[in-house]
């Protein structure tokens, strides 16, 4: 890639195919429909991984909700990066600060009550917080597609779902109505959905949950783009189902190189689709790693007490499962104190009056805030 | 509470077969009707439930999952007459409750309970959690005045919360400690049989843990039989003696949990046991899906045949047999008990299919809050729930969504 910074910045210009920096490389003649385009493409996407700049750069980022009651500090001093292609997961319990981290990527916050205090945010070398409202929009678009948990709920009802893909492709791909509709089939049928160009005319409401969720996804990847941002994609489904479409996302992530930001509150669905996991409670990122190792050896006793909590296929029957004794703090009241210390087994003095910092675990790669696992000075065996 | 009940349990532990049954569901079917017109004419009916037998034994757990829609819930309310059957019967310690008149069957009621699923509209939010869990103490005139907040009291203490909230309402409750609320409501009667609808799947993940393990301390301590109705198969396999597993309205397969997680029989059970997600990475790697292609058909108009014929990995490997698509596989004996409704249970028995992966050398961590460095937390009860959850942000999303 060659591509100087500028070249890489949201074109809000007459949008059209050829200005995508992916299509540039690609021969005209050459689509993802065939074999060549395909290896082409993926070929790109090496390319991308190889490239020393990241996808996207988290620094510092915090979001408070400002309610009658106080300052919510729902995301407080986040900082992570995603590499081009690669599978991140967000994992977390509700209230802990995921949905509002992956929304306040986007500038999706509701303000009010919502506002991003502060941070930094790169997205493919451009400063996400310095775009016009214009130029965001067109990023979302364009850039970034989003999964979320319901798709009931964020697909409209009144327009038919053919319709409603083929939106995207049309404002942010500039084709013309038929173009877009025959990219609408294509996506339709790329995601499993039998007898595409016939269901294009259907309402979200004929369609079942897990085919209404692969017409989110088509929707979201209706412009190819560099992220995918998935807010539990399969909560509301059922396990066979849910198998399907993390089996889909997967399968298109590889195939067109598309990095992921997965969010789940499932330890088992992180394990199985992520290259790295970050492990949230309480607004704080509180250990981080690749995911074999975090799921091995984790580093902060939360992340570890969440995995001993969850009954196993594998594990022996009927013995007490271990627990995290009581529950996430109240976001209004935080204080100078490991925020987890109250619920710890392992906490000592030290965890109940300072906070501890996102700190090195045998290597750049593993992070974790706690005291007790801290290399030399921790306790914790 | 008697002695006995609470002996029941044990009973069970030491020799599951040569206990008698608790509740004995016969042929039962729950039929929704579907209606047309200006006359609301019935033209056909959603088979939610559809000629179903089994038997909870005194003292047991018995799990039922299935995947949405499956009829896990319909069985569950049926089974104490909160859904009236379409046909067949259900005896309860010997008594068929379906000819019970109103009386007797709200006298039969004490001895049967139910936990909801939802934790948030189970619980009446203008009622104090003390007349909540007064309120079936008076319907069957167990106690009143003074003895009667005394068990309450004595309730949710007996569920880990703190005995004075009982001026308290439900809002001021986190979900985990609302559903213990419906935990202590279902045991003021003192029952015998408990029926669990999916009580932690509303939970979060270190709240699950929680209450699981009350569940499973209460019916030690008290003897209890439940019926435990979820669709997370890792739970239902640690909590229950026995596990159903339920397709389209049948129950396809049943037997001890060794049975069903090690060696399952019916190739529906092998397909959802290579779809659960395991949180460890080396076992996902392993893992060999099973893609069940296609959605689960409509359960007003279920395939002919083997109901799980139009999805069967089984019957496409076996070469598409006849009899599956015109012949109802029975809820046969394949082991010593266990059952399964398969034609082909005997190829499904052989194959390593969906069980390969679980297990094989599994992560091994240090249990969380071993070791001498840990101590003992005690869970601090008056902690406020988390005032931005999720579900309150979701609320702005539907409109960015389509501004994106």
């Amino acid at each position: 890639m060659t591509a100087t910074d500028d070249d890489r910045r949201v074109d809000t210009g007459s949008p059209a195919v050829a200005e995508l920096p992916d299509a540039e490389k690609l021969p005209e003649a050459v689509s993802l429909e065939t074999e060549e385009g395909r290896r082409l493409a993926s070929q790109l996407a090496d390319e991308k991984t190889r490239h020393a700049r990241k996808l996207l750069e988290v620094r510092d980022l915090s979001t408070q909700f400002f309610t009658k009651d106080g300052i919510v500090h729902a995301v407080d001093r986040v900082n992570f990066e995603l590499d081009y292609g690669e599978t991140l997961g967000l994992v977390g319990e509700s209230g802990c600060g995921k949905s509002v981290t992956a929304l306040s990527l986007t500038r999706l916050v509701p303000d009010p009550p919502g506002k991003i205090i502060s941070g930094e945010i790169i997205f493919d070398g451009v400063d996400v917080m310095k775009l016009t409202n214009e130029e965001m929009r067109l990023l979302r678009g364009k850039r970034i597609g989003f999964i979320f948990q319901d798709p009931m709920t964020s697909l409209n009802p009144t327009l038919t779902i053919g319709f409603q893909i083929a939106e995207s492709a049309r404002l942010h791909l500039g084709l013309s109505n038929r173009a877009a509709n025959d990219r609408a089939v294509e996506l339709l049928s790329k995601v499993g959905i039998p007898r595409a160009r016939d269901r294009m005319a259907d309402y979200p409401h004929q369609f079942s949950g897990g085919m209404r969720q692969r017409v989110m996804i088509a929707i979201a990847l209706a412009c190819d783009p560099m992220l995918l941002l998935a807010d539990e994609p399969t909560t509301a489904l059922d396990v066979t189902i849910q198998a399907q479409i993390l089996e889909l996302i997967r399968s298109l992530s590889e195939e067109f190189g598309t990095a992921v930001i997965l969010i789940t509150h499932d330890l088992g669905i992180a394990a199985g689709m992520c290259h790295r996991v970050n492990v949230m409670y309480a607004g704080q990122i509180v250990e981080t790693g690749v995911t074999d190792a975090l799921f091995e050896n984790p580093e902060m006793p939360y992340a570890w007490g969440l995995l001993d909590s969850l009954p196993r296929l594998d594990e022996e029957r009927g013995a007490k499962l271990r627990t995290i004794e009581g529950m996430p703090p109240d976001l209004l009241k935080i204080g100078d104190e490991c925020r987890f210390s109250p619920r710890c087994p392992y906490s000592r003095e030290i965890c109940h009056t300072d906070e501890p910092e996102l700190t090195e675990r045998g290597g750049a790669d593993h992070l974790a805030r706690c005291h007790g696992t801290e290399p030399g000075r921790g306790w914790i065996q | 509470m008697t002695a006995q009940q609470a002996e029941q349990r044990e009973a069970y532990q030491a020799s599951p077969s040569s206990v008698s049954s608790l509740v004995e569901a016969e042929n039962i079917k729950v039929h929704f009707p579907i209606t047309s017109g200006l006359f609301q004419r019935t033209v056909g009916a959603v088979r939610a439930v559809d000629d179903i037998s089994f038997e909870i034994r005194k003292g047991e757990t018995l799990g039922l999952v299935g995947e949405s829609g499956c009829g896990k819930s319909t069985t569950g309310r049926a089974l104490i007459r909160l859904r009236e059957l379409t046909e067949g019967t259900v005896r309860f310690d010997g008594v068929d409750l379906t000819t019970l008149k109103r009386d007797q069957l709200r006298k039969m009621r004490r001895r049967m309970q139910i936990i909801f699923q939802d934790p948030y509209s189970s619980l009446n939010p203008r009622m104090t959690v003390g007349s909540i869990i007064s309120e079936p103490i008076e319907t069957h005139n167990l106690a009143s005045g003074k003895a009667k907040l005394e068990r309450v009291k004595e309730l949710l203490a007996l569920v880990g919360l703190n005995p004075n909230y009982t001026n308290r309402y439900p809002h001021e409750f986190s979900g985990g400690q609302r559903q213990r609320i419906g935990v202590a409501r279902s045991l003021a009667v003192e029952p015998e049989f408990i029926v669990c609808d999916e009580p932690i799947s509303a939970l979060d993940v270190s709240i699950q843990a929680q209450v699981l393990n009350l569940l499973v301390e209460l019916r030690q301590q008290f003897g209890l039989t439940y019926l435990f109705i979820a669709h997370d198969l890792s739970v239902v396999r640690h909590i229950s003696d026995r596990v159903g597993v339920m397709y389209l309205g049948k129950i396809v397969e049943l037997g001890p949990p060794s049975a069903i997680y090690e060696t399952p029989a019916h190739p529906y059970t092998r397909a959802l046991l290579s779809a659960v997600p395991i949180p460890d990475p080396r076992a996902e790697r392993r893992r060999k899906r099973v893609i069940l292609t296609g959605d689960v058909p409509s359960p007003a108009n279920p395939p002919a045949g083997c109901r799980f014929h139009t999805r069967c990995w089984l019957y496409e490997k076996l070469g598409r047999p006849e009899n599956c698509r015109t012949d109802d596989p029975e809820l046969r004996i394949v082991q010593p008990d266990h059952r399964a409704a398969c034609h082909y249970a005997e190829d499904a028995l052989q194959s390593d299919v969906g069980v390969a992966h679980i297990g094989a050398e599994a992560i091994k961590r240090k249990p969380f809050g071993a070791g001498p460095e840990a101590h003992k937390v005690e869970a601090a009860d008056d902690v406020p729930a988390t005032l931005v959850t999720d579900t309150d942000v979701h609320a702005g999303r539907g409109d960015s969504t389509r501004e994106s």
